[in-house]
């Protein structure tokens, strides 16, 4: 039988800046369709991982292969290409332009005008953004923003989804919304979710990834990972051994 | 739904907008004396490269302080094929492929080579700088390309105007060139109305809004920046051709810096972002320019420069914008009132009422 290849996998994956070393030798798989959440305190290297996983930082060492294509030091736009999309920590949308734009933006690239139509009223139904179809994303709050991010990632039909701290900055009644849409989602693609939000991390977690000074501290069940009295004290700043 | 009726009441109004330029152009000949003709031919020229500028600085993102460079490759490509040809046809198609390619090869470096804006505007500067001491320094008989000399300083005189398009026997009368002129300005503004709408000039807007997810959705910046550069390089190289045979002579001095500030300054007070803007902004300094220089009291570059500064600090986004802001609050403000005929309830354009 031939091998199963993963659809994401990094191996000893390093990122130093410097002195700093950001992301320590990272080993790390993915499945098809897998939900994975990942945490770790401030500077756990998590949104480091992130960049070098899409393209915005080209690692100092290591490997990075999607379903077994090699993407280490790729540019953004080839591994967004190949199925990798992402929602930045801090909001990366198209200011200046309306929702049905972003999302149009990102629906167009692979796909015909009349799909692209069909694609973008769905995506905007989706974020329940219908009835601001037409304003201008820079004026809507915060939330709102986060929600045209994860759109315009929707739009792009990746295969892949990273979510950088999707539930920031929400109200209570949207972070629900959200954990809602990402079950949606992971009926048919894989995530990688980084919160810190524990509330949010249950809502939707299944297995967990703890960062940790840019090492992978421990990987387990989302109920193992909240009993271990090691991630406790991480996120109290105290030291571990791990 | 009321975002098509908006967007067909827009087009309409454009296209009456397109017709009444049209009419106007064709018009122009039997009103206006010849050399007030002669005049507009020129402004038209100008309000070209107004547009190469605001296309690639409003809508790409890109300012370049070096429009001139590619303002005076064209004028020196019209005029060096003119002369060796014999017919501005295939001169005029040089004049936008010349600077096009120059343009090409310049902003390969700049944006794959990941060189960042303000070095942009640097290099941009500097180029227009080297053209100029190198077109300057080739006087004398032996820099000549074919049978046209290059002429240094002293510039190409008797530079063919237009004729007829391959037909070199039939000059073009000043009518004829202003009808060429203010044609090719509205041919230029069309053509990049129809770039914006495409699916190529949304996307080079939108990483004009944000580079990094434009390139996180697949799109790949450094090709897009390039392409708009390309284009802005090929208009503003037109209008240069437009120019030379405007004047039939072609000097360095088309390369100088005081051209390039004013490009910016036309683009500036029409308004960043819109096509038409920089059009208005050239037409207004330059008339106005061209008054100060019939009288003695003030200095023309004083007067611009206080412009400038009015501008920046009243009216920072431009003419355009400003005069449209205004429009679209009246019109809003009609709206809002009860018991109005039908169709006013298609006009609050923007941003829709966010309380349904």
């Amino acid at each position: 039988m031939a091998e199963i290849v993963p659809l994401l996998q990094t191996r000893n994956l390093t990122m130093r800046f410097g002195g700093v070393v950001a992301v320590d030798d990272v080993t790390f798989t993915l499945g098809e369709v897998e939900l994975r959440c990942l945490i770790g305190p401030n500077g756990a290297g998590k949104s480091t991982f992130f960049k070098m996983l899409t393209g915005q930082l080209k690692p100092t060492s290591g490997a990075i292969t999607f379903r077994g294509t090699g993407v280490a030091g790729a540019a953004s736009h080839e591994i967004a290409r190949l199925g990798v999309g992402i929602k930045t920590q801090v909001p990366n949308v198209f200011n200046g332009l309306s929702v049905h734009e972003n999302l149009w933006i990102a629906a167009r690239r692979k796909n015909t005008p009349a799909r692209t139509r069909a694609l973008v009223d769905e995506v905007i139904g989706k974020i329940r953004l219908s009835r601001k179809a037409e304003a201008i994303v820079g004026q809507l709050s915060h939330g709102e923003r986060q929600w045209v991010e994860i759109g315009t990632v929707l739009a792009g039909e990746p295969e892949l989804i990273l979510l950088d701290e999707p539930a920031a900055g929400m109200t209570h009644e949207e972070v629900v919304r959200t954990a809602e849409i990402i079950r949606d989602i992971n009926t048919a693609q894989a995530l990688i979710v980084v919160e810190h939000d524990m509330q949010f991390i249950k809502m939707i977690a299944k297995t967990v990834t703890v960062f940790h000074q840019g090492r992978v501290l421990m990987e387990d069940t989302i109920d193992v990972v909240m009993r271990d009295p090691r991630v406790r004290d991480v996120y109290l700043g105290k030291k571990v051994a791990a | 739904m009321a975002t098509s009726t908006r967007r067909a009441i827009s087009l309409a109004a454009q296209l009456a907008a397109l017709a009444a330029a049209v009419a106007g152009v064709l018009y122009a000949p039997a009103v206006v004396d010849l050399f007030d003709l002669m005049q507009y031919t020129f402004f038209a020229a100008m309000c070209i490269l107004a547009l190469s500028l605001g296309f690639i600085w409003g809508f790409g993102g890109i300012l370049s302080f070096g429009q001139t460079a590619f303002f005076g490759l064209g004028a020196y490509a019209y005029a060096v094929a003119a002369i060796n040809f014999g017919d501005s046809t295939p001169a005029l198609a040089l004049a936008v492929v010349v600077p096009g390619l120059f343009a090409a090869a310049l902003g390969y470096f700049v944006f794959y080579g990941r060189i960042s804006d303000v070095y942009l505007g640097v290099i941009t500067l500097t180029v227009t700088l080297i053209l100029f001491n190198l077109v300057n320094s080739t006087a004398g008989d032996e820099y000549r390309i074919g049978a046209a000399a290059l002429g240094g300083f002293n510039g190409m005189p008797s530079v063919p105007t237009l004729n007829m398009p391959f037909d070199p026997e039939t000059i073009l009368e000043p009518e004829g060139a202003w009808l060429a002129t203010a044609g090719a300005l509205i041919l230029v503004y069309v053509l990049l109305r129809l770039i914006l709408a495409s699916r190529f000039g949304r996307v080079a807007v939108a990483i004009r809004e944000n580079e990094t997810r434009a390139a996180l959705l697949g799109y790949d910046p450094r090709l897009y920046k390039l392409l708009v550069f390309v284009i802005g390089g090929g208009v503003a190289g037109l209008g240069g051709a437009l120019y030379a045979n405007w004047g039939a002579f072609v000097s360095p001095t088309i390369f100088a810096l005081s051209l390039s500030a004013e490009i910016i300054i036309w683009v500036t007070i029409g308004g960043l972002g819109t096509l038409i803007g920089p059009v208005v902004g050239c037409l207004i300094i330059e008339m106005l320019v061209a008054r100060i220089g019939a009288q003695q009291a003030v200095n023309a570059n004083l007067v611009l420069g206080v412009i400038l500064v009015g501008f920046v600090l009243l009216l920072p986004k431009g003419l355009v914008p400003a005069v449209r802001d205004v429009a679209l609050r009246g019109l809003k403000a009609v709206a809002r009132r009860p018991r109005l005929p039908v169709g006013v309830e298609a006009v609050p354009a923007e941003k829709p009422s966010v309380a349904e």
